[in-house]
C-alpha cells in the first residue's frame, strides 16, 4: 500500500509533462514549442481541430548531466498519430543529434512513443515522415544509444512500432502494448475467432509489455513509475551502444520463424518459447 | 467544426504566458500570451458546431466576477464541457500567475 502512495505514475502525465520528468531539473529546454503555432495545415481543412505542437513535444536537456534530445507523443491527440508536422519534428530532433555527434558533442536520443502509426488524415505526408525517422534513428545510433519508451496506454503501433524496432534499446511497462497492426485492424483482417479485439486480457497476453520483454523483443521491463523509469532510462544511457543491433539480427528471428507451425492457434508461450530459444 | 471570436474588456498584460490541457477526448487545449491593455481577445476552434451562445454565456459569467487580465486567448477545444473549460481556464490564469 505504501508502495503504491509512493509511486508517481510515468503513464498518467502527458507528453510534456514526461519529457520535464526525465530531463535534470532547469535543463529543460522544447525547440518549436506551442507558442510558435507550427500546425498541421491539414486537419482544419477535413474539419478536425489541431493541436499548437501538433503533439510531439521536442525538449533538449541533460539526463544526469548527459546532453539529450527527448521527442514525446501525445498519445490523447489524435490516438498520438503521426502527420507532416509532428513527424518532421522529430527526424529533424534525431537529424539534429547525430549532426550533434559528427561535431564532437554527444547528444543522445529518447524517443516517448504513445502512437497509433501514420495519421490517415495526412497519409503519404505521414508515412514519408515515418519514413525519415526510421532513416534517423538508423544514422544516430552509429553514435549513441536511441532509447525507445513505450509506457502506455495507447502504446506503439503500425510504422512508429518499426521505429520502436529500429531503437538501441526499448523500455516497457505492464501497460504497454507494441505491435505493427493494432487490435482492432488485425480482427478485422482474422475475424472475431481468431482475435477478439475487445478481449483485454488476450491482447495484453500476445502485445502487452511483460509478454514483449519475456520475448526478447524489449530490453527493459520497470513499474509505471517516474523515478524507476528515470533510473532504467539514465542506465541505458551510460551503458553505450549494445554489442548488436536487434534489427541487425533479423535472419536469427527469420530462421526462429520459419521452424513455427502456424496450423494451430499461437499462445503467448509458443512465442516465447520461439524467440528465447538460444539467444544470438 | 467551427471557429469563433470573443472580446472582452480587461485590466493590464501579464509578463508571462501559459499553455494547459490537451486536443484529447472532452478536453480542450488554451494558450494565453499577453495582449494589448484593455482588451481580452479569445479565439476558439471547436469541434462541436453551434455552440457560440454557450461559449459567451461561459466567458461573460467568467469574467463579471473579477476583470482579467489583457491577453490573446487561443482555444482548441475537442467537446469540453463548460465546465471543463471554466477549469482550464482557472488553471491557465494561475499558471500565468507563477511565472
Amino acid at each position: 500500500m505504501t508502495d503504491l502512495l509512493n509511486r508517481h505514475s510515468f503513464v498518467e502525465l502527458g507528453a510534456r509533462q514526461r519529457a520535464k520528468a526525465l530531463l535534470d531539473t532547469g535543463s529543460y529546454r522544447e525547440l518549436i514549442d506551442p507558442f510558435q503555432r507550427v500546425m498541421s495545415p491539414w486537419l482544419s481543412r477535413q474539419g478536425v481541430v489541431p493541436q499548437a505542437d501538433d503533439g510531439v513535444v521536442i525538449a533538449k536537456g541533460t539526463l544526469d548531466g548527459l546532453p539529450l534530445v527527448i521527442a514525446a507523443i501525445e498519445g490523447n491527440f489524435q490516438g498520438g498519430s503521426l502527420g507532416e508536422v509532428g513527424g518532421a519534428k522529430i527526424a529533424g530532433a534525431l537529424e539534429l543529434a547525430a549532426e550533434d555527434n559528427r561535431n564532437g558533442v554527444p547528444t543522445r536520443a529518447v524517443l516517448l512513443l504513445e502512437t497509433g502509426g501514420v495519421r490517415l488524415q495526412e497519409a503519404n505526408l505521414g508515412l514519408a515522415a515515418i519514413a525519415d525517422i526510421h532513416a534517423a534513428i538508423v544514422d544516430l545510433r552509429q553514435y549513441q544509444p536511441v532509447i525507445g519508451v513505450v509506457a502506455g496506454s495507447v502504446g506503439c503501433f503500425g510504422g512508429m512500432s518499426i521505429a520502436a524496432g529500429l531503437c538501441s534499446y526499448l523500455l516497457v511497462t505492464r501497460e504497454a502494448r507494441l505491435g505493427l497492426n493494432g487490435p482492432q485492424v488485425i480482427e478485422q483482417e482474422a475475424g472475431l475467432e481468431e482475435y477478439d479485439s475487445r478481449d483485454r486480457p488476450f491482447i495484453w497476453s500476445l502485445t502487452g509489455g511483460e509478454q514483449r520483454f519475456n520475448s526478447g523483443l524489449a530490453d527493459r521491463y520497470v513499474a509505471d513509475d517516474v523515478a524507476q523509469i528515470r533510473q532504467q532510462i539514465s542506465q541505458l544511457l551510460q551503458q553505450g551502444l549494445p554489442a548488436a543491433q536487434r534489427s541487425r539480427q533479423a535472419d536469427y528471428y527469420l530462421a526462429r520463424l520459419a521452424a513455427l507451425d502456424a496450423a494451430p492457434q499461437i499462445e503467448p508461450a509458443t512465442v516465447r518459447d520461439l524467440y528465447q530459444g538460444e539467444r544470438p | 467544426m467551427e471557429t469563433l471570436s470573443f472580446e472582452f474588456p480587461a485590466g493590464q498584460p501579464p509578463k508571462g504566458r501559459a499553455l494547459v490541457g490537451c486536443v484529447g477526448s472532452g478536453d480542450l487545449e488554451v494558450l494565453l500570451e499577453p495582449g494589448t491593455a484593455g482588451t481580452l481577445s479569445i479565439q476558439v476552434q471547436t469541434s462541436v458546431n453551434g455552440a457560440e451562445q454557450r461559449w459567451q454565456h461561459l466567458f461573460q459569467r467568467l469574467f463579471q466576477e473579477q476583470t482579467p487580465p489583457a491577453l490573446n486567448i487561443q482555444i482548441h477545444d475537442f467537446g469540453a464541457t463548460p465546465g471543463v473549460v471554466r477549469l482550464r481556464l482557472e488553471q491557465g490564469f494561475e499558471e500565468l500567475g507563477h511565472d
